[in-house]
């Protein structure tokens, strides 16, 4: 018979400590006397008994519920508080350290989160995908293509296709246009489409609905450009003009789609057919299987797969192409392809006709920088925690010798690093919050810190633990490995082998600064070399821009003698593509002397007779084209690549024939090859052909010695009085051309930036450890100084053991950096060569930041007086 | 020393204590009390009684030996002090001299 197990287990959780037993045995003793005769009642006795217990004086107290486990964490916090007071220099290269480190992996890790979430505004991003179109090239055999398209195709592509796709939509080239309100002009890169795409890309519509461009002159705007005309008035139904040719009335607003997409930079809509009116040849090209010059973007249908649709259209030519074109398509084993959306960014470079790299590469390149800059933070912690540990040696002897197990051990160096790992998050998040605006302007993006995503808050949660782990577990496993009757003797000595993981880290440490510098170094070389390439023609003091306004048509001459008249300006031309980009080529041409088997392709620039002149190209054969004598002869300047691959030694003279156009040209010239598209590549062979219509861009060659603010401001006033109408987006031609160097100098900036990082990182955990060495040592060098030892004896015996350990990173760091940079500057035709000099530069910069570091605390030691470092203790 | 008096449980209480002497635990207590005041009492009355006399200082305790009938649980023996001997003299003198003062009258 037992008494109720509830009452008991009440009176237990209740009743006072020392009291408990007595009351127990008691009550129990009663309750076995009763319950020989009424068990029932003995019961009810025992529980009503338990209830009067229950009063103050019995009741103990509640306060220390889980007084054991609690109070050990608040000690472990409260000593791991005042163990980073009492050491300041060291916790605040601690925490220091990791917080440097922490924003690095932070701003890092949100761009990355940025790179991959791109295009995923979008909601249909998984279905959404362009058609490429593409062969391999018979004399190659490399597979090459486009994702410009022949109009036909997108026709097809609806009509016979529609099981597999739910919308197809034809598209032009994203461009800058002019909207215009009245005389108020606004440039803003729009992009004509059809209408379907604004449900295909989900376009938040704040005004109108999917169905706005329906309407032949129609436009939709996105908000901030809607403010931007019409402030706060309401935009819908407003009439604009687009270039001044195409009267459009507003029929919806959306949303700005965000920077992170495709899409962000297009500030609206129009519709195709509206294009297609100003656009007289495209109308033409409605059945032209030969003219690619198109964008078609495709929704797939419910439930297809991508890889089932890309199947299927895979032999779309043999499928749909005119009989009489199927022979050239055989030729080239032509295939249409879909390229997913997730591919546009990460994805953006085909090798072979399949999207293999682009972007995703430095999702890697910085992903890795950014967890070894993190690494080298934590290793900081490491070292100086297990290096300190002798002076917590003495503790973890006493705490063991009290009772202490290991794992309560662990888990107190374990809290120790946790509370250094959050303090150095908070700091983080601050530099991090400080940082962002000028990280954006670097990085070019508009990346902001999601404080309110609870994803981000886990990504938080996480990213502390994994760093606290990392940073607290070797030294915690360390420190509670210590024997307690030797450390508590005084016997205990960290011996060699105790270094020597120290000394490995430090070698990490610095095999990772030394490749991080190199690398940034040869990147800076690379786009030093590319932009002292000759670009073929004076990039100094010269204006271009586009002649969109169709006012500008026929007034080019009236244009150019008023430019003279300005008395700034030196020499006026016009060409069909900007200097910066190629825009047309063409094959079929043939020569005296050309192998017939072989297929030509040439870049082509259509110019007026004064470019050579205007941009000061450099000749190297012949003249250049002269009105008089070339007026009505198609004169054609070559660069000295075309003449190289015409294999012709004399061009001047020769004379090339279009096979199909029946046109002739005959060379006047061959100039140094001008640099139009990639710095990085070859220059590809270019005709320069003298053509009195197709002009869409000006260049303006100012005089020298004029001021640029003055010249500028006239040639405006000139434009302004010839075609009122037009607005003028000028650029500089330097600057122009700067702009191809812009993907790699922020490469370049931000890589310079994580290297700096990484060895002031790296620095600081050295001088820290230095310092400690000192210390440790502080008897010997004493000893050694009263027995005669000079201060530059003892600085070399103190900084020896660095010097090596740098020295071996350097040999570790400079063949794997070597390896690798060599394979990046592979993938650059034109690229610099990894001179020595790199590598000297990079092992004496470090060898110079290591002496400096460590000298600082060997010499403080060296000098400091023998009498006073005897007598310390 | 602060003065404590004593509640009139709590003085029969440690009556009994001194009573039982070296005999007296809760349980003994509570029926020797039972048996004199013929009614039934709580257990807890009696620690409580037993835990303030101790405060008092009337009494001190010790615990003796497992018994079985108590599931394992030690008794715990409560001992008169010199100062609880002298707490119930002096009770003992004062009601007696009052009583003697009581005239001799018939109630019958």
């Amino acid at each position: 018979m037992n008494p109720p197990k509830r009452a008991l287990a009440f009176l237990r959780w209740f009743c006072r400590e020392d009291y408990l037993e007595e009351i127990e045995g008691d009550l129990t003793e009663i309750f076995v006397k009763q319950s020989q005769s009424s068990p029932h009642q003995a019961k009810w006795k025992f529980t009503w008994s338990v209830i009067r217990y229950f009063r103050p004086g019995f009741i103990r107290a509640f306060r220390n519920v889980n007084q054991s486990a609690y109070g050990m964490y608040i000690s472990y916090f409260k000593i791991g508080w005042r163990n980073l007071l009492r050491n300041q220099g060291y916790s605040f290269i601690n925490i220091f350290g990791l917080a440097l480190g922490m924003t690095v992996a932070m701003l890092i890790g949100l761009w990355v989160y940025d790179e991959l979430s791109y295009n995923t505004y979008h909601k249909n991003y998984d279905q959404i995908a362009q058609v490429w179109v593409g062969g391999t090239d018979p004399e190659t055999q490399e597979i090459v293509g486009h994702i410009a398209v022949q109009q036909p195709a997108a026709f097809a592509l609806k009509n016979n296709y529609s099981h597999y796709f739910k919308h197809v939509v034809l598209a032009w080239w994203p461009g800058d246009n002019t909207l215009s309100l009245g005389d108020r002009k606004f440039i803003r890169h729009g992009q004509f489409i059809e209408a379907a795409s604004l449900e295909m890309f989900s376009l938040d519509m704040l005004q109108g609905s999917y169905n706005s461009l329906n309407d032949m002159h129609s436009i939709i705007l996105s908000r901030s450009t809607a403010e931007a005309i019409f402030g706060k008035d309401d935009p819908m139904n407003k009439t604009l003009k687009i270039d001044n040719r195409m009267e459009v009335q507003v029929t919806g607003v959306y949303e700005d789609i965000p920077r992170n997409s495709k899409f962000g930079d297009l500030k609206f809509f129009a519709p195709w057919p509206l294009w297609v009116t100003v656009m007289p040849w495209i109308k033409q090209s409605e059945t032209n299987w030969d003219n690619r010059s198109f964008n078609i973007y495709v929704q797939l249908q419910p439930g297809i797969q991508m890889e089932e649709a890309n199947a299927a259209v895979y032999d779309f030519y043999f499928k749909n192409l005119p009989k009489d074109l199927l022979k050239q398509a055989e030729k080239w084993k032509g295939f249409m392809q879909l390229l997913p959306m997730n591919t546009w960014h990460l994805y953006s470079e085909l090798k072979n006709g399949k999207p293999t790299t682009g972007r995703i590469v430095f999702v890697w390149l910085f992903g890795s920088a950014g967890g070894f800059v993190l690494l080298l933070a934590c290793i900081n912690f490491i070292n100086l925690s297990t290096a300190r540990s002798e002076k917590r040696a003495k503790e973890t002897g006493v705490r063991k010798a009290v009772g202490s197990m290991k794992s309560q051990l662990v888990a107190q160096f374990l809290s120790e690093s946790f509370l250094v790992v959050v303090v150095a998050f908070i700091l983080a998040a601050g530099f991090t919050t400080l940082s962002l605006s000028w990280f954006n302007e670097l990085a070019d993006k508009d990346i902001s810190i999601p404080f309110s995503n609870p994803v981000f808050w886990s990504i938080v949660m996480i990213f502390i633990f994994i760093t606290g782990f990392m940073a607290g577990l070797y030294p915690a496993f360390y420190l509670s490995s210590f024997q307690p009757v030797k450390v508590l003797k005084g016997a205990f000595r960290s011996g060699r082998l105790a270094a020597l993981p120290r000394k490995i880290l430090v070698v990490v440490q610095y095999t990772v600064s030394v490749m991080l510098i190199i690398g940034t170094i040869v990147v800076y070389q690379q786009i030093q070399h590319a932009r002292n390439r000759p670009a073929g023609y004076d990039r100094e003091s010269m204006i271009s821009f586009m002649m969109t306004d169709p006012a500008f048509k026929g007034k080019q001459e009236v244009a150019r003698q008023e430019l003279f008249n300005t008395g700034m300006v030196e020499e006026v031309a016009f060409s069909s593509s900007p200097l910066t980009q190629v825009w047309s080529s063409a094959g079929g041409f043939s020569w005296q002397g050309k192998d017939p088997a072989k297929d030509t392709d040439f870049d082509l620039c259509y110019v007026s007779h004064t470019f050579g002149e205007a941009v000061k190209w450099k000749l190297v054969q012949g003249k250049d084209f002269d009105l008089e004598h070339d007026y009505d002869s198609s004169a054609i300047i070559i660069t000295e690549s075309a003449a190289q691959y015409m294999n012709l030694d004399n061009p001047v003279g020769e004379l090339i024939t279009h096979e199909e156009d029946k046109i002739r040209y005959h060379i006047v010239g061959v100039v140094k090859d001008v640099i139009m598209g990639s710095p990085y590549e070859p220059v590809k062979q270019t005709f320069f052909i003298q053509n009195r219509y197709d002009y869409s861009n000006i260049h303006i060659r100012l005089k020298q010695g004029t001021g640029t603010a003055e010249a500028v401001a006239k040639v405006e006033r000139v434009f302004k009085q010839i075609v009122p109408t037009a607005s003028i987006d000028y650029r500089f031609a330097d600057d122009a051309y700067s702009y191809k160097f812009s993907q790699e100098e922020r490469i370049g900036k931000l890589s310079g930036i994580f290297a700096v990082l990484a060895i002031v990182i790296s620095s600081l955990g050295l001088f820290g450890l230095a310092s400690f060495v000192a210390e440790q040592r502080t008897k010997e060098m004493g000893i050694r100084k009263v027995l005669g030892a000079s201060v530059a004896n003892l600085w070399r015996m103190l900084s020896k053991d660095f010097i090596i350990l740098v020295i071996i990173s350097c040999g570790i760091a400079i063949p794997v950096a070597y390896y690798y940079m060599d394979l990046w500057l592979e993938k650059y035709t034109y690229h610099t060569g990894l001179s020595w000099w790199i590598f000297l530069v990079t092992v004496l910069g470090a060898l110079t930041l290591t002496l400096l570091t460590v000298s600082f605390q060997a010499v403080r030691a060296a000098m400091m007086n023998p009498v006073n470092s005897l007598k310390s203790e | 020393m602060k003065h404590y008096t004593l509640g009139e449980f709590e003085e029969l209480v440690l009556l009994m204590v001194a009573a039982l002497h070296d005999e007296a635990y809760g349980v003994a207590i509570l029926e020797a009390l039972e048996e004199k005041l013929n009614k039934k009492l709580n257990i807890s009355a009696i620690h409580v009684a037993l835990k303030r006399i101790e405060d008092k200082g009337f009494v001190k305790s010790r615990f003796g030996g497992i018994t079985e009938d108590r599931g394992g649980r030690r008794k715990k023996f409560y001992v008169i002090t010199a100062l609880g001997k002298r707490m119930l003299d002096t009770q003992y003198e004062l009601r007696n001299s009052i009583y003697k003062q009581i005239p001799k009258i018939s109630f019958s």
